[in-house]
């Protein structure tokens, strides 16, 4: 049996009371079955389920076709790692898989309690996923700016989703969401990605292992977006220990107001508690129209449908790319694409 | 703060650095895009968020006006009277 939860046996609500050999039971020792008791998720399951195996391992694709286009010389070499195909759609699944792992290790899910969190969409959305699969009841708060794909996709799942004032973005969601859990510790399991270790330990273990041996050791600079900043530094961290001359480039918004979904404009917002500021060596600043245009590049020329973030890496890329090139130095660049170009067909974005 | 006979305009987060910190302004106008120059004029630096050189409103920015899109009808275009809300807010304001 899979889910041990589901199962029909509901037993005591304590440990059991001791027998002694060969005497009677103390009745009065026993404890009345409580319906609502459920053994703890092991996370044993966890990693039985459909779902989480279908997390990581993703492709690492050559762009060769976007190196030609933008007229790198063969030296140059465009590498776009492709987590649009992570089950939930996004590089959030390996997020959320690794804070609720940690979580059920630690006996801070489970027993019914609620995983709560903000965020704007993808992140919510791996909860959601792994919440319905695992039987954790799971609610978000969630930008009212959000786009309407991704409301769809949590509704889908399941999740209780709150609507936080669109005119605040994600700082709104943050702050409804600390409100929250400050009222009713006891019911909730506050996830919250920008603090949680387990965010920059899933791309340490999981991200930066992968591209090591998909690169083959070749990488020489990592172009990942700043959101909660726990790609950057998991992934990073690994890939010195692999190579300490690896360079790792952050890329952020140019612009306070913008709209580069899971980017965020540091200077401007709630600074992620995980963030290390001394971990890029590089930080690039795109503005979003430069963003939509790499997206919609790439999904021209190489026939691969990213989203908004995913234009934000490439577009930094493309500039580092442009350096080694007239510094005449070789380079092996790898853009980290977050998610898919699905979720934001009811935006600007594909409009020409 | 808010005059009967002018338009309410709510402004997000990022960008009330312009309006000294205001989340709700008033301006007048008979379109939206009226309506952001005047908004301009007032608060120097708050159009050029919004709108493209060519006045066109920027690809990622929805403006809405009592909760409709001006995408789905006019633009900048899009008429106003003195009544209306008008709603600024990035398509998709980040953080994931």
């Amino acid at each position: 049996m899979l889910l041990m939860q589901n199962s029909g046996f509901c037993p005591l609500a304590g440990p059991l009371p001791f027998v002694p050999h060969g005497g009677a039971v103390a009745t009065d020792l026993l404890i009345a079955p409580d319906p609502a008791w459920r053994p703890p998720l092991a996370t044993v399951e966890l990693d039985r389920l459909a779902v989480v195996e279908m997390i990581g391992n993703t492709p690492l694709l050559r762009l060769a076709k976007l190196e030609r286009d933008l007229g790198l010389p063969t030296a140059t070499e465009l590498w776009l790692k492709a987590e649009w195909a992570n089950p939930g759609g996004s590089i959030k699944d390996r997020t959320a898989l690794a804070i609720i792992r940690a979580a059920l290790a630690d006996g801070e899910l489970g027993h019914g309690r609620v995983l709560l969190d903000a965020t704007s969409g993808n992140t919510g959305i791996a909860y959601a996923m792994l919440g319905a699969a695992l039987g954790v009841p799971v609610e978000l708060v969630v930008p009212g700016s959000a786009s309407d794909e991704r409301k769809r996709v949590l509704a889908a799942y399941g999740a209780e989703v709150t609507y936080s004032d669109p005119y605040d973005g994600s700082n709104g969601a943050i702050r409804l969401a600390r409100r929250r859990a400050a009222e009713a510790p006891d019911r909730y399991f506050y996830a919250d990605q920008y603090s949680n270790p387990a965010n920059v330990a899933a791309h340490l273990t999981t991200t930066g292992p992968e591209l090591w041996t998909q690169s083959g050791g070749r990488l020489t600079h990592l172009v990942a977006g700043l959101g909660t900043t726990g790609t950057l530094k998991g992934t990073g961290r690994y890939l010195k220990q692999r190579h300490p001359g690896v360079t790792l480039a952050a890329v952020q918004p140019a612009e306070a107001f913008h709209g580069i979904e899971g980017l965020k404009h540091l200077p401007t917002a709630i600074v992620p508690a995980i963030y290390d500021p001394t971990v890029p060596d590089l930080q690039l600043g795109v503005r979003t129209e430069e963003a939509f245009d790499f997206a919609r590049r790439l999904a021209r020329v190489e026939g691969l449908f990213a989203g908004t973030s995913t234009g934000a890496n490439l577009a930094a890329a493309a500039s580092v790319a442009r350096d080694r090139t007239q510094r005449g130095e070789a380079a092996v660049i790898v853009a980290v694409a977050p998610d898919g170009g699905g979720r934001y067909l009811s935006t600007g974005l594909w409009e020409t | 703060m808010s005059d009967a006979g002018s338009i309410q305009v709510l402004i997000p987060t990022p960008l009330r650095r312009f309006t000294n910190g205001e989340a709700r302004v008033s301006a007048e106008g008979v379109t939206v895009g009226e309506l952001l120059s005047a908004l301009d004029v007032r608060y120097p630096g708050l159009g050029t968020q919004v709108r493209e050189a060519d006045g066109q409103i920027r690809r990622f920015v929805n403006v809405f006006v009592n909760g409709e899109n001006v995408r789905d009808r006019h633009g900048a275009e899009t008429p106003v009277r003195p009544g209306d809300e008008v709603g600024i807010i990035p398509a998709m304001a980040g953080g994931r």
